[in-house]
């Protein structure tokens, strides 16, 4: 049985919550899918989700948190920055969410970082279901996938100004027809 | 109560492959682009099918290019439902999120509502008390009939068997009777909470419970027989939009589309969640990978789901007089009724209410089988009182992108049939 560790563009692997995460460098995620898919058996690819991680860490945290073991009831709920959460790479993380359909059945997620206007390579070759999934990502967070024939917004109108999800995104910001603000 | 059966064979596709190679097309797998030969052609005629056609189950708009009545190419534009949730969701705090996830599939609303709850109870690290869990149990498998009902329902309407709708309403007039006793509401119920359920099960339900179990397997055999031997019926469903289970697999689908591509695959059974490793139920699965296989598995389904039913709802009434919801006070409301006399559960309620209790840092996807498939939950949580980023795996998202492999070298009114077999429900599909 083959290994993550000589996954083509293996970065590093963690386990959290039950769930492995496999780390792997931008410019290999297509040769990492193809291993995936050929040596570790993840034959479906349930779901590609991207998250800006803009300003993460920056806003403190304030207050209690939970814990699985309980929760300390005499500690006071806020008292300022309480912990800052774990740093990340870069700004947008791509997860790909791989399905082993096989007994016993195995999940993976796969994952990378990229900078702002850094591309992907498309995994539509390894997955063709990959081609809405990329799409909207593309549309939502403004991730391109380098090698996807018909990259174009999926959700939004073709001539959207920006891309919805992301942080520096704001809310309302959208012009209203017949309203006052227009 | 016996087990399960598990499964004997490794590799989950049963039955040989329906045709040779794929038939996904080239280079755009949701992109039907009309043969070289064709483009210049005089008799290629591109329509628009829908945005508002009504047998376009909501607001889904196809391009067709037709040659007579042959589909020749065809490109599915969506988003004209799209409403933002993740983005919404990220804007308010975690219990309020409830509210939001049942509004995506609006057909499948109780899945949606239990797949985010249990994400965030999972990120929680939380434990949920018995009877919540067959209570949640219980109703999934409800909406499940609820959701399937309206499948069969409409897409028996769209290819003329009209008398099938009402039918099919009726019986779901009763799930949303039941629905309403329990929750309150119709649908979109907000009954699952972060910790358990909302309120505790009203008396009459159980005895209103059964009626409708032992009524249900009657009313099953009524489709079967107004469907399964109809000539018009099987002339329309059989053999008509081909997906092997190879084609299926790449094209990320799950659940009863699936299945009736002759992939032996349900979660419930193979990564079950819930309570449902203590319940008996078959899954069914048929090869033939055609709008007949994919109507089977689902009123198969409904077989299956209202057994079930019956299980659940043997355990809740041994259950009556247990919590409903879980007592860990920085996470659950305290009871209306303390409000009144401790101060201590006021500020509680207050806190909760509004500031919101907090979730640790960490990201998760958690899915589980709606009656569309494979419905997943993503979370970032960066440790805050709202979430960082949520995702909804959409299952109806992926049953869209089977549409051009399955209406290859179709009819256009065959075109009718394969996309109401698909089930993409577009609240789903668009979000």
């Amino acid at each position: 049985m083959s290994e993550w560790r000589n996954a083509p563009g293996y970065v590093s692997e963690s386990d959290a919550f039950g769930e492995l995460t496999v780390t792997v460098e931008p410019g290999l995620v297509h040769d990492a899918a193809q291993y995936a898919r050929d040596e570790m058996g993840f034959n479906l690819l349930s779901d590609i989700v991207a998250t800006d991680y803009l300003n993460w860490g920056t806003v403190g945290v304030s207050g209690y948190i939970g814990t699985g073991s309980g929760r300390d009831i005499n500690f006071p709920m806020t008292q300022g920055l309480q912990s800052l959460p774990q740093l990340k790479p870069k700004r947008f993380s791509v997860s790909y969410h791989l399905l082993a359909l096989r007994q016993p059945p195995a999940r993976v997620r796969l994952q990378t970082w990229v900078d702002d206007g850094e591309a992907v390579p498309s995994v539509i070759r390894v997955w063709p279901g990959a081609d809405f999934y990329e799409r909207e990502q593309f549309d939502m967070m403004g991730i391109r996938f380098d090698g996807h024939p018909y990259l174009k917004r999926l959700l939004m109108e073709d001539d959207w100004d920006g891309h919805p999800l992301r942080k520096d995104y704001p809310i309302g910001g959208e012009p209203v027809r017949f309203s006052e603000a227009e | 109560m016996t087990a399960i059966a598990p499964r004997t064979h490794a590799w989950p596709v049963v039955g040989p492959s329906i045709y040779e190679g794929s038939r996904i097309p080239q280079p755009i797998p949701t992109v039907l682009q009309v043969p070289e030969e064709l483009r210049e052609s005089d008799d290629i005629m591109q329509i628009n099918f829908g945005p508002n056609h009504p047998s376009t189950h909501g607001v889904l708009r196809l391009i067709i290019d037709l040659n007579g009545e042959q589909v020749e190419g065809l490109e599915a534009v969506i988003g004209y439902l799209h409403t933002g949730f993740e983005k919404s969701m990220e804007q308010k705090t975690w219990w309020k999120g409830v509210t939001f996830s049942p509004r995506i599939d609006y057909v499948g609303y109780q899945s949606n509502e239990l797949v985010y709850v249990l994400a965030v109870e999972k990120l929680l690290g939380m434990d949920v008390p018995e009877k919540a869990v067959w209570m949640r149990m219980l109703l999934s498998e409800l909406n499940r009939i609820h959701s399937h009902l309206v499948f069969l329902g409409t897409s028996a309407l769209e290819l003329g068997a009209i008398s099938m709708f009402w039918y099919c309403f009726r019986e779901r007039d009763m799930i949303l009777d039941l629905s309403e006793m329990v929750t309150g509401q119709r649908m979109h119920t907000r009954y699952f909470q972060i910790g358990g359920l909302a309120e505790d099960i009203p008396e009459g339900f159980y005895d209103e419970c059964r009626k409708f179990v032992e009524w249900m397997p009657q009313a099953l055999s009524d489709y079967l027989d107004l469907l399964d031997r109809n000539e018009i019926w099987l002339e329309r469903t059989k053999g008509v939009g081909l997906l092997s289970a190879d084609d299926a697999i790449a094209l990320s689908q799950s659940g009863p589309n699936l299945r009736a591509s002759g992939v032996d695959w349900d979660l419930r059974r193979d990564m079950p969640y819930l309570a449902y490793d203590q319940v008996d139920f078959q899954v069914p699965v048929y090869a033939e990978g055609d709008v007949y296989a994919r109507y089977r598995v689902r009123v198969d389904e409904m077989r299956e789901s209202t057994r079930i039913v019956d299980q659940c709802l043997r355990r809740l009434e041994r259950m009556r007089g247990r919590p409903w919801i879980s007592d860990d006070r920085k996470v659950v409301l305290p009871p209306r009724e303390e409000l009144h006399t401790s101060m201590e559960s006021l500020i509680h309620h207050f806190k909760l209410v509004t500031e919101g209790f907090r979730v640790p840092e960490g990201e998760i996807y958690l899915c589980i089988e709606s009656p569309r498939g494979e419905q997943g939950c993503y979370i970032v949580s960066q440790g805050g009182s709202k979430p960082w980023r949520i995702h909804f795996r959409a299952p109806s998202f992926a049953a869209l992108e089977a549409t051009p492999t399955c209406a290859r070298g179709s009819l256009v009114a065959d075109l009718i049939a394969i996309v109401g077999s698909l089930d993409a429900v577009m609240g789903d599909v668009d979000r």
